[in-house]
């Protein structure tokens, strides 16, 4: 076995050659990626939003689950987002199972939950300092929800970054709906988990590298956005 | 039981005059319970239209509490609320504004704050520009305008958080402590345009502690203690001649701790 220096140095070479594979690989993740997180935005900002912004019966029920399921194990999701999209499941007509969108179904399933617990969060702490202004102004509950939402921007930025901190991370899910397969569901995660096994430590390290600057230039957003907020006191 | 009524302009300890169809807002038998303990008890009031009313007692006599229920922001216990004559809706707030001890500033620049309050209050488009730049000049925020909120002093958020209420053209304005812990420059400001709203012919309810602000600014004066009614006249008269055992302590700076019965 090569020594690490070596496989590092390959890697390295692997990157700053473009590897048409390897941004096939890149694109697509970010593609998959970057789609569920969005997916994940339009459905879990409004969710966590009127579950932070109203007082409803079993409210504290809604938040119990919407917590349990920011902890989701992805293989389940795979599993049940499978037996959905497999030939003999209700949506197997679609035939979905094995591309880009089971994928991003999968994706979108286990990242909806970490954004609207959070919107939750973040939307009921502002609520809280807002609630008498707001009654005394009259706000109506759709506008009430529309101003939490735009007040909470820069929060709800981060928010959607940790979303795309899980997605992109993912890979017991995508590798049970999209199979892994070259040049249409191959993704870092699953490129990384597959060329591991297989000894092609050079692609799986390059892969490894760009998947940790990723994760870098994310950090690095979250702290100019928070910067940015926090000079307009908007945090 | 304490009555007591600000539809007048002599002086009165106790005399139930709610349902006088002048008031423009009134409450009748108006009581408030929370942990086991009456907060407000049997509150009879009647606010004549174009009055600045001031209510003045010890910290925790129910002031901002009362206030509070007066804008319909808590749902009494017991007691009813009347607005014009009808008992007090959603509807009625439209009418009506209130500022805040602690001014609450959205997460949006100077303009954008008034601008939220034009556009929930279902102001015509057309309309919003003209005032948001009348309000802003007459609050003085011009060169603030573009300015995040949050970042404002003290006194230039209160001064905002009146105008953000004025921009609305309230019937009446509820101001809770305005001016606590502001500077005189700010102080002033504030009270400047508390006036400018009368001159409108806005109905002032404002809760102070401030003896001299209340003879600026007020006309009657409706004195708590211990959640009840103790004493209501002209500002003058209470503030000179305190009648109530309640308001000779407090005005005489001494502790007064018994309800009054």
């Amino acid at each position: 076995m090569e020594s690490f220096s070596a496989i590092l140095i390959e890697a390295v070479e692997l990157i700053v050659s473009w590897d048409p594979d390897v941004i096939e690989i890149i694109v697509l993740s970010l593609r998959v990626t970057l789609t569920a997180v969005a997916a994940a935005c339009l459905i879990g900002f409004p969710l966590g939003a009127i579950v932070g912004a109203f007082r409803f019966p079993m409210r504290n029920g809604v938040i119990v689950a919407m917590n349990t399921l920011m902890g989701l194990p992805p293989v389940v999701v795979g599993l049940l987002v499978y037996l959905m999209l497999s030939a003999s499941g209700p949506m197997g007509v679609l035939g979905l199972l094995y591309t880009p969108t089971a994928m991003i179904v999968a994706q979108t399933i286990l990242v909806t939950p970490i954004v609207a617990a959070l919107t939750r969060q973040v939307i009921e702490d502002l609520y809280n300092e807002y609630a008498e202004q707001f009654a005394s102004l009259g706000v109506r509950p759709l506008d009430r929800v529309l101003a939490l939402l735009w007040d909470a921007r820069y929060s709800l930025l981060t928010v959607a970054l940790a979303g795309f901190g899980r997605a992109v991370a993912e890979v017991g899910a995508v590798i049970i709906v999209g199979g892994n397969i070259n040049h249409v569901t191959r993704v870092m995660t699953t490129t990384i988990a597959l060329e591991t096994s297989k000894g092609n430590l050079q692609l799986a390290l390059a892969l490894g590298l760009i998947l940790l600057t990723i994760a870098v230039i994310v950090n690095g957003l979250l702290m100019a956005i928070r910067g940015t907020a926090a000079r307009a006191a908007y945090v | 039981m304490f009555e007591a009524t600000i539809n007048m302009h002599d002086d009165h300890t106790a005399h139930n005059d709610v349902a006088a169809p002048t008031a423009l807002l009134s409450a009748q038998g108006l009581c408030f319970d929370a942990g086991g303990q009456r907060l407000i008890d049997a509150v009879d009031l009647g606010i004549s239209p174009g009055r600045c009313t001031v209510v003045m007692g010890a910290n925790g006599s129910g002031k901002s509490l009362l206030l509070r229920l007066l804008h319909g922001l808590i749902v009494p216990t017991s007691g009813t609320l009347f607005w014009r004559g009808r008992p007090l809706d959603r509807a009625a707030r439209q009418e009506q504004a209130m500022v805040f001890q602690r001014p609450v500033m959205l997460r949006r620049s100077v303009a954008a704050n008034l601008r939220f309050a034009l556009s929930v209050r279902g102001v015509p488009r057309a309309e919003r520009k003209a005032r948001e730049a009348e309000t802003i000049a007459l609050a003085r925020l011009e060169h603030l305008k573009d300015k995040p909120a949050r970042v404002l002093s003290g006194g230039e958020q209160q001064r905002l958080a009146v105008a953000r209420a004025l921009i609305c053209a309230p019937r009446i304005l509820f101001l809770d402590e305005p001016t606590a812990s502001l500077d005189p420059a700010s102080t002033l400001a504030i009270e400047q345009l508390i006036r400018g709203a009368r001159e409108s012919g806005a109905t002032i309810i404002l809760v102070t502690h401030d003896a001299g602000q209340a003879r600026r600014l007020g006309d009657d004066l409706v004195f708590l203690h211990g959640g009840r009614i103790a004493e209501t006249g002209s500002v003058g008269r209470v503030l000179d001649q305190p009648r109530s055992e309640a308001a000779q302590a407090w005005l005489g700076g001494r502790l007064f701790l018994t309800p009054t019965s």
